[in-house]
């Protein structure tokens, strides 16, 4: 065996080997995996809330690969016409495409698989919406700086590539909804000029609806390319966190050149694992009671039927409160057409939006000149200008994604569409440059104030012999003022009581951090 | 710290960093819990929730499932567990805190310059005084690159040519219903709207570009003119429009007869329909009236149309001339 000639002085604990140390130093023989592996369990998580944002993502995205897998193996990606005479008695005997029928069949006749399809939309919104959150957390807090642009740049690339499969997906149940998603989808191809009708025609296999190829090709798109990109880039996402070490916020004993938290191994990947089951929980009972896109209700799609007051998923929201809102700008001259109120919003806005954000680190090391590495997390009021633009954009989005609900507001408020319309071409304008001032003023006013956030001490104020008044801090109120424990290294070694002997737990007295 | 003394990794070449070593009972490695026995009791009950959670789940399965039953017991058997495995990191493993030295991402300069020695140096010799090869890999590469763009780009459909600018409606074509039946002047009362295609084209991809809005806006001695130039185009109170919005291209499919104008309930546009009113676009995001259809009665009293449409219906794109 190949432990021999291994000492005592090898294991300053002093355990003896056991089957464990065997079976690693086989694979450590082979992989060399000891010294990787050790660093990799040493590895440091510093603790914050919303460090747990990214996570939310990751694991809808394990969610939505699991649930995914199990609809693939019921559904039938195809516009080839049926007559349906499954469960579902309502629509007995109804005209559909095989499609449609498949994910009727999962909804009622395959166990648990309403459950398991509803689970994989709430996946699906939970996924964008985290990653979203996720993406706040970044901007505000500032870690996008050196050295983390490169990871910035991949996780906007996985907020679009997750819009994109998340419609694509929407799109594959072939209903009346979605199917008129996909016409208007085939409408903003139709507006680019120059190459316009020439993608539509390619991309849908002729004018709309095409020869029937465009679910399998969603199909395909939505199952297997875009997955393996947006997998391939988690992986180089993740890869660059741990390459480059996670930020943390400035706090006891945390410096620009350390990190400061619990050990991948076990505490951190205890915690993290439950959260992965956590998020699995909310998300299957979601998908068990939460109705989420009821096709049976909506009927198969056929061209020339509407639903009325239908909104798109929420991450589609801006793009089509965007069409909704844009004004009919078409020019036409010059024996050609170019629809920019579809192009504007359709096409150009998105595209704007993305480059925008893919630049952003280096538009603000421009703007700030500051070009220094950064391993602590700026405080959102320590840095008004960024979070005033930040505050500003969302606005702009937001108001947006309302303007998506024109007619539903029109309907609830009983006021007039124009008067929706007109109210969101503004609004859209006006609320961001609010926003954004008022954000600016509020970090401004936090920032004067000292320790925000924090319990604070009491202040004395001293009157001195020659009448002179000063202000000092109070001694920490009893229980308030535990000292934080020096960071320490994690052991490599833990040496133990002798065998037999009574372990008694040691002293801690550890303030929360923050 | 006192608690921790470090010894020379064994085996290990100088210069690496010593591991360093505890005590069981540095506070580092204690509970974050301050009465570890009622955190133990706690994660445990989660467990057991969780654990009861599946069972529930399973046993639902097995009589037959129900979605409600199964989201409340996975869903809350899911949570439990994963609650209690994170509580159990959280309060009873060792939180530290731990430091981790950060090491430079930057390499030393020797080893930048020697990387960009081997890219520029090395990678040099691949084309220097080879520049003629390195032409016709170039070359090679981008016509590889043009050609592989045919299957994948090409292949997928047929060029547009003429095909956004031709319906199926003809001089004469009978007017039908979704079911293929013909449409007779006395079928629609006023105010009432009907969806038609021309008779014969039946498929998916026919009636999606044929798709038409028949409105009946006045009683049948009325000879509706929407514009001076289209004076027989409205028959016996009919007005036939495209049903395909000029905007992204959804169906126009809502008709209020109060106020004479067609909605598209995608992005709200809507159209002035009747007599001097061509479909105009009067609100949202439309950027053209909706083509008419001009229509004739034939002798047995049904609707036709005296032509085609005289513009491509729809959306705009580039090649789009009409306007």
């Amino acid at each position: 065996m190949s432990t021999t000639g291994h000492t005592t002085a090898d294991r300053p604990s002093g355990r003896r080997p056991s089957a464990v140390d065997a079976g690693l130093n086989w694979l450590d023989d082979r992989l060399g995996v000891a010294k990787g592996g050790r660093v990799f369990m040493d590895k440091i998580f510093p603790d914050h809330w919303s460090f747990l944002l990214g996570e939310i993502a990751l694991y809808s995205f394990v969610v939505l690969l699991a649930t995914g897998v199990f609809l693939t193996l019921y559904f039938v990606p195809s516009t080839a016409q049926t007559v349906y005479h499954g469960v579902y008695k309502p629509l007995d005997g109804v005209k559909m495409s095989e499609a449609y029928a498949s994910t009727v069949n999962i909804s009622f006749a395959v166990r648990s698989g309403l459950v398991i399809r509803q689970m994989h939309h709430w996946a699906a919104d939970v996924f964008i919406g985290s990653i979203a959150v996720h993406m706040c957390r970044i901007f505000f807090t500032g870690a996008f700086r050196k050295p983390r642009e490169l990871n910035w740049i991949v996780g906007v690339s996985l907020l679009f590539l997750a819009i994109v499969n998340g419609f694509l997906g929407y799109s594959l149940p072939d209903d009346l909804i979605s199917g008129t998603g996909i016409r208007i989808a085939y409408s903003i191809l139709l507006s680019i000029p120059l190459v316009g009708s020439y993608l539509a025609t390619f991309v849908f296999g002729g004018v709309f609806p095409g020869n029937g190829v465009i679910i399998p090709r969603f199909f395909i798109l939505h199952v297997l390319v875009l997955p393996a990109i947006i997998a391939g880039l988690i992986g180089a996402h993740l890869f660059m966190l741990v390459r480059q070490k996670h930020t943390q916020f400035p706090g006891h004993g945390r410096t620009e050149d350390n990190v400061v938290g619990s050990p991948m191994f076990p505490t951190f990947m205890a915690k993290t694992t439950g959260f992965l089951f956590m998020v699995a929980g909310v998300l299957w009972a979601l998908g068990g009671l939460a109705q989420i896109n009821p096709i049976w209700q909506f009927g198969p799609y056929v061209p020339y039927k509407i639903s009325y007051a239908v909104q798109p998923d929420w991450y589609m929201g801006w793009l089509d409160g965007a069409l909704r809102i844009m004004p009919s700008w078409e020019f036409a001259g010059f024996g050609h057409t170019i629809p920019f109120e579809v192009f504007l919003p359709g096409v150009l806005f998105p595209g704007l939006t993305s480059i925008l954000f893919i630049f952003w680190p280096f538009l603000e090391q421009k703007l700030t000149g500051d070009r220094a590495e950064h391993n602590l997390l700026d405080r959102p009021r320590d840095r008004p200008r960024r979070t005033a633009v930040g505050a500003a954009f969302l606005a702009f989005y937001f108001m947006l994604f309302c303007a998506s609900s024109t007619d539903v507001l029109a309907n609830f408020f009983q006021v007039s569409l124009n008067v929706v319309l007109w109210t969101f071409r503004f609004v859209v304008i006006v609320v961001p440059i609010i926003v954004g001032l008022f954000t600016y003023r509020i970090c401004l006013d936090m920032t004067g104030a000292p320790r925000v956030g924090k319990r604070k001490r009491a202040v004395l104020i001293v009157r001195s012999a020659t009448g002179e008044y000063t202000t000092v801090e109070a001694a920490p109120r009893p229980g308030d003022g535990h000292q934080e424990l020096e960071p320490a290294p994690v052991p490599g070694f833990i040496q133990g009581p002798e065998d037999g002997e009574e372990r008694e737990p040691g002293v801690r007295r550890v303030a929360r951090r923050t | 710290m006192s608690d921790v003394t470090t010894e020379e990794h064994a085996g290990q070449p100088g210069g690496t960093e010593p591991l360093p070593l505890a005590s069981f009972d540095d506070p580092h490695l204690q509970p974050l819990a301050r009465h570890p026995k009622r955190a133990e009791a706690v994660t445990g009950i989660f467990l057991l929730i969780g654990l009861l959670g599946f069972a529930a789940y399973g046993a639902t399965y097995w009589v037959g499932g129900q979605p409600q039953v199964e989201g409340i017991a996975l869903g809350v058997g899911l949570f439990a567990f994963g609650f209690g495995l994170s509580a159990w990191g959280k309060y009873l493993l060792p939180q530290g805190p731990f430091v981790e030295k950060r090491h430079a991402l930057r390499s030393t300069d020797g080893e930048r310059a020697a990387m960009a020695a081997a890219v520029v140096e090395r990678g040099g010799m691949v084309v220097k005084r080879r520049s003629f090869l390195g032409g016709v890999l170039g070359l090679g590469g981008a016509v590889m690159g043009v050609v592989l763009a045919f299957p994948l780009l090409r292949s997928l459909g047929p060029v547009p040519a003429k095909t956004f600018e031709v319906t199926n409606w003809k001089k004469g074509s009978r007017l039908v219903d979704n079911l293929g039946r013909p449409v007779h002047a006395a079928d629609l009362e006023v105010g009432g709207a009907l969806t038609v295609f021309p008779e014969g084209y039946t498929s998916e991809q026919d009636m999606a570009v044929d798709q038409t809005i028949l409105i009946r806006v006045a009683g049948p001695d009325t000879n509706v003119v929407t514009e001076a130039s289209r004076a027989t185009w409205g028959p016996d109170g009919y007005l036939a429009f495209s049903k395909v919005c000029t905007h992204a291209g959804c169906p126009v499919g809502l008709y209020q007869h109060q106020t004479q104008q067609l909605l598209c309930p995608c992005h709200q546009s809507l159209f002035d329909v009747g007599q001097g009113r061509p479909a105009t676009n009067v609100f949202g995001p439309a950027p053209r009236p909706l083509p008419q259809l001009p229509l004739y009665v034939d002798e047995e009293g049904y609707l036709r149309s005296q032509a085609g449409y005289d513009q491509p219906i729809g959306p705009g794109f580039w090649e789009r001339t009409t306007t």
